[in-house]
């Protein structure tokens, strides 16, 4: 079984507009109990029957971490994606009856920081508002740099510059604020670990300007969920279950495992974690590797893949499950 | 001869690198006795890296030997100090002043490297990016498990601890907390029945 398949049946208590991108979805368990806490950073994978399409999305659980009446999360409305966060603008309305995933960490604080630098982009922002809640509570020293488009499309800043007036700053694209790094990382104490999540680009400049810094990459933390790229429709060979499955243009290589009935591992559904890795016993083709998980030399190997996110293009492929 | 192979041993103990240069504005870096020599090769590979260094150097048994070239590698600031256990102090507001990016470089005995280990890690800077570097004596810093006391430079196996005097078995058990290898009685079950010492790694 994959880790992170427990599912919990919720319903939606409440959809609110955020601003002109980004609503917010609010989960209560059907059967009336108390969900699970979890730590800040977390996400949930939610299923969502769209018409003939099954999805599963992953979503950064937002809300307090130790509230267990029930789950926020937010969805930036992606108009060129594949149609998961549409279908959640959409479609779903409070009462509807959904499935969601026992939450999982994979963007967890490191709590021997003595401080906590957290650094967000747009709808980055999601994970860091359930970690600043647990820091609160905690009496911990965080600051947080939050990088938005506009103040029309800054979601959660009146918010958190309300509750945080020393410790937020905000900074706006299009008044050309933008976030001094240099001199950010250059003054930390020791101690200190950074957190990021946002744009890929964005990412990868602070990664990168840490270690100029010299900073350690144990004291260097991100998070970027990848959505699955649409591309040509391709045939798979599935070896141990004996099954040759098609995937759609904008259906993922798990996704379309899923459909088949065939169980594979998997976890983030974003290119990030790893568990659902998976060996390749023969292919004629291209590999198209979107993950940010296989090393360099094993994507060029053409033995591994990442269903997740990753594609293929050719005549034939054939993989161990 | 400064540089020792250790042989292989439990994974409790600690294992040595070579120190390299890193990038970063502000270098620490703590000797004592012949780990200077690691401290000069760091300096030969990348001469400009020491405008940026701040070094504590403890001579121990080597005199004068290498304080004049430490001073001649140009540093930012060489302190040249009577014993590492005097200059704690100085090392903590050194950390307490300093900013992530800080690289830091242990070299000479591991009494040395384990004991600013303990304080650099304490300070926020994880294990895994301090660079270590064993030149010198092999001697070790031992607790005695009975009493607690520590023993420097313990360079025999056995050895008499120097507080409470039972004869210490010297083992690669470490301690990252104390900075200490741990020393455990001999002869507890036939009390006097001691074999002669060893030196260690002889």
């Amino acid at each position: 079984m994959s880790a992170g398949t427990n599912k919990i049946a919720v319903t939606v208590t409440d959809v609110s507009v955020v601003n002109a991108l980004v609503k917010r979805f609010r989960f209560e368990r059907s059967d009336g109990g108390l969900l699970p806490t979890f730590s800040g950073g977390a996400h949930t994978v939610v299923e969502m029957q769209d018409g003939d399409t099954h999805r599963l999305n992953p979503y950064s659980l937002m809300s307090d971490p130790m509230d267990q009446t029930a789950y926020t999360i937010s969805v930036r409305r992606d108009d060129t994606g594949r149609g998961g966060s549409l279908f959640m603008h959409n479609s779903v309305k409070p009462g509807d009856q959904m499935t969601i995933s026992y939450p999982v960490n994979l963007f967890p604080l490191d709590l021997r920081a003595r401080k906590h630098l957290m650094i967000a982009g747009g709808i980055g922002i999601t994970p860091f508002l359930a970690q600043i809640k647990q820091l609160s509570v905690m009496g911990e020293r965080f600051e947080l740099h939050y990088s938005c488009r506009n103040p029309a499309l800054g979601s959660y800043v009146d918010e958190l510059t309300e509750q945080h007036p020393n410790t937020t700053h905000i900074y706006y694209d299009d008044q050309n604020q933008s976030i001094d790094l240099e001199q950010l990382l250059g003054g930390q104490p020791l101690g200190t670990h950074i957190y990021v999540c946002g744009p890929k680009g964005m990412i990868d400049w602070v990664r990168g300007r840490a270690a100029d810094l010299g900073w350690p990459r144990e004291a260097v933390h991100y998070e970027e969920f990848l959505a699955p790229r649409s591309g040509k429709p391709f045939e798979v060979k599935l070896a141990m279950s004996n099954k040759v499955i098609q995937v759609g243009e904008h259906q993922s290589l798990l996704e379309a495992i899923e459909a088949a009935g065939v169980d594979a591992p998997y976890l983030c559904r974003g290119g990030a974690c790893g568990q659902c890795e998976t060996d390749v016993i023969g292919y004629d083709g291209k590999f198209l590797h979107y993950d940010h998980w296989l090393e360099d030399d094993q994507k060029t190997s053409g033995k591994k893949i990442m269903p997740c996110v990753s594609r293929f293009e050719g005549k034939t492929l054939v993989l161990d499950r | 001869m400064t540089k020792f192979q250790f042989p292989e041993s439990i994974r409790s103990r600690p294992i040595y690198g070579t120190l390299e240069p890193r990038p970063g504005k502000v270098h620490l870096m703590i000797a004592d006795a012949e780990g200077a020599e690691a401290l000069i090769d760091v300096a030969q590979a990348k001469p400009d890296l020491m405008a940026g260094a701040n070094i504590m150097y403890f001579p121990k048994g080597s005199g004068d030997t290498f304080v004049t070239q430490l001073q001649a590698l140009g540093p930012a600031q060489l302190y040249v100090g009577p014993s590492y256990s005097a200059s704690v102090a100085r090392l903590r507001r050194t950390l307490t002043d300093s900013h992530m990016g800080l690289q830091v470089y242990l070299a000479g005995t591991e009494g040395l490297i384990g004991q600013a280990m303990l304080e650099v890690t304490t300070a926020g800077i994880p294990h895994s990016a301090i660079q270590t570097e064993h030149r010198g004596s092999v001697a070790r810093r031992m607790q005695c498990v009975h009493c607690k006391g520590i023993t420097e430079d313990v360079m025999t196996d056995p050895f008499v601890c120097s507080h409470c005097g039972l004869n210490l078995f010297v083992r690669d058990h470490y301690s990252r907390r104390l900075a200490a290898f741990q020393g455990v009685c001999i002869d507890a079950e036939d009390p006097g029945n001691v074999p002669d010492p060893v030196e260690l790694y002889s």
